[in-house]
């Protein structure tokens, strides 16, 4: 949290840097100036992203405020449907019950999909008996069943040590956690609660790397950033075991843990500029954009599939 | 006019006053219907009894005590650090320490109080944590000992400050008469002065640990976000704080039963605190009938 904190103070920083270098070409281009407040929150896996564009957004319409929260997907989705954001970036599609909020309160809407993003299993560095998991092995661990039942290492697969494990994951208000509980354990079953559950993956980061006996799942792109402290363990789904990678992930092999992720724009998109420039703006620059912050891009088709998806939204 | 104006201020005063414990009142009212309603839907007995707390997943469990037993576990860690050392600091500070050196002393001590918690928080997590972790390899990376010890260092100045007040309460002939008999300063240190102030050294502690267990930045941040029945130093546990910090945070519906277990938690530490403060008060009222 106050690691967020922190964040949010960079990220406040460095839009006044950009402000501050950008108000010269701002002199030279008056004639594209627009303002306004531009509110996005949701998805801790989307962020990353969104931030990004949001950045790259601020150099060129520097009178545009772009503020991005992180409240996990499901209470993005609830500040979408009250209207009080714009966009929302969600790490699921959204659910019919927030969708029917949405429609109460007469907000139409529009997904787009703007990255692929991998679930990254991780352990320790210190780690040395696990090679890989099979999703049955996944399941086993995390399944609301396991619940003061598997408790140690032991118990997953013969050989490995008889400590005790402790575990990591998202808390039950993120996209990541919904993905992850219905891949893993099934629809609707949702998983085990008895471990460290935490919004800010920074914690979950924090914990595996300073615990020997730790596991954790997050988004691909957090693994990218602290490669150093963590290792990637493969993901066995019956052929073979396989690490998410910038390809594994786009052609599917690294199966079931990669999922499309999504921002999805109201219909103040339809009615103001800048809004609508936002979008555009994001839909065009995240090819280059997603891979530096550690996601995987859709292919230029899919990205044009989207561009052309949200001309007619806005039509 | 003058009447009026001393009316007035009489009001001022007194209104001043009626707001904290308006405050007190309006904080057990709506701890207690909120909490009602959550035990309308949770028997008591699960609640005290069940040794699993996960309110907010699909395999629900609605026991407290994990949350209780991290709670105490972290204060209790606390309390060894900071007992031995704060009582050592107030008996050097108010037997042995030179007059000037304890002006000194007493103001800095108590810096460590003022410090923001979430500083300590991380310097819990950040420094003494892999700090501990070279001579115990095996500790997690949240665990409740390196944020106990951290709380204890925080609380050191309550038990040095209060302990040290005591002590130089006990009135001067008791300490002569001591000395008078032969004892040396060690022995009227610990037989005498300590003994005689005692009941200040108890509500010390007993303020210290009812801090302790309302800390929340330091746990929080250090000592982990699972709920877990163990009194195992080493490995992440939630305490009760820790737990309604993390669903305030997080984005759990208005008016749901999951909402509602902040405010079960919530009076379960209120009971705690008010019992201690309670104990603390009761052992005051009795110091002073003693030494007066």
């Amino acid at each position: 949290m106050t690691k967020q904190n922190f964040l949010n103070f960079n990220i406040i920083l460095l839009s006044l840097i950009l402000i501050g270098c950008s108000s010269n070409s701002n002199n030279a281009d008056n004639s594209s100036a627009l303002s306004g407040d531009i509110k996005i929150d949701g998805s801790s896996t989307v962020y990353p992203v969104t931030e990004a564009v949001a950045e790259e957004f601020r150099a060129v319409e520097p009178n545009v405020r772009v503020t991005v929260g992180v409240s996990g997907t499901g209470g993005g989705f609830k500040k979408f449907s009250r209207g009080e954001t714009n966009i929302s970036n969600a790490s699921r599609p959204i659910k019919d019950k927030e969708a029917k909020v949405c429609d109460e309160n007469n907000i139409s809407y529009l997904e787009l999909s703007v990255a692929y993003d991998g679930l990254a299993v991780i352990i320790n560095p210190e780690n040395d008996w696990v090679d890989y998991f099979t999703v049955e092995e996944l399941s086993k661990i995390w399944h609301p069943d396991a619940q003061n039942n598997i408790k140690y290492w032991s118990q997953i697969r013969e050989g490995w040590p008889n400590e005790e494990i402790h575990l990591f994951g998202p808390g039950t208000a993120s996209g990541t956690y919904d993905y992850f509980a219905e891949v893993i354990c099934g629809k609707k079953v949702g998983t085990r609660g008895d471990y460290t559950a935490s919004e800010d993956d920074h914690v979950l980061v924090q914990g595996v790397a300073t615990d020997k006996y730790g596991l954790g799942f997050f988004g691909l792109a957090y693994y990218e950033e602290n490669k150093d402290k963590l290792k990637l363990v493969g993901v066995d789904n019956g052929n073979g075991s396989i690490l998410p990678n910038m390809e594994t992930v786009s052609n599917g092999t690294y199966a079931p843990l990669s999922r499309p992720i999504f921002i999805y724009a109201n219909n103040s998109a339809r009615e103001r500029e800048e809004v609508k420039e936002f979008i555009s703006f994001y839909l065009k620059n995240a090819g280059n954009l997603v891979a530096d912050v550690g996601y995987i891009p859709l292919t230029k088709d899919e990205y044009n599939l989207e561009i052309n998806k949200f001309n007619e939204f806005i039509k | 006019m003058q009447r009026i104006k001393e009316k007035i201020i009489e009001f001022i005063l007194g209104a001043t006053a009626l707001i904290t414990i308006l405050t007190t009142i309006g904080i057990i009212w709506v701890l207690l219907s909120e909490s009602l309603e959550f035990f309308k839907e949770v028997s008591i007995f699960d609640f005290v009894t069940d040794t699993e707390w996960t309110p907010l997943f699909a395999n629900k469990h609605f026991g407290i005590l994990p949350l209780i037993s991290g709670t105490l576990l972290t204060t209790i860690i606390a309390i060894s650090v900071s007992l031995p050392i704060g009582l050592t600091i107030a008996i050097y500070l108010s037997e042995y320490a030179p007059k000037k050196l304890k002006k000194i002393i007493k103001p800095l001590l108590e810096i460590l109080a003022a410090v923001p918690t979430v500083v300590y928080g991380f310097f819990a997590l950040l420094v003494v944590t892999p700090f501990l972790q070279k001579f115990i390899p095996e500790m997690a990376g949240f665990n409740s000992l390196s944020a106990g010890i951290v709380m204890g260092i925080m609380i050191i100045p309550f038990i040095s400050s209060l302990s040290e007040d005591a002590l130089s309460a006990v009135p001067k002939s008791l300490r002569e008469s001591s000395y008078a008999l032969g004892a040396t300063k060690l022995q009227t240190s610990f037989k005498v002065m300590v003994p005689a102030a005692s009941s200040g050294i108890i509500v010390s502690v007993i303020l210290a640990f009812s801090r302790a267990i309302g800390e929340t930045m330091i746990v929080a941040i250090a000592a982990g976000q699972q709920p877990r029945l163990t009194f195992n130093p080493l490995v992440p546990v939630e305490t009760i704080t820790a737990y309604i910090v993390q669903v305030s945070l997080g984005d759990v519906q208005h008016d749901s039963l999951e909402y509602r277990t902040i405010f079960a938690a919530g009076i379960t530490l209120f009971v705690f605190t008010f019992i201690l403060n309670n104990i603390s008060f009761w052992i005051r009222k009795k110091f002073r009938e003693e030494y007066e």
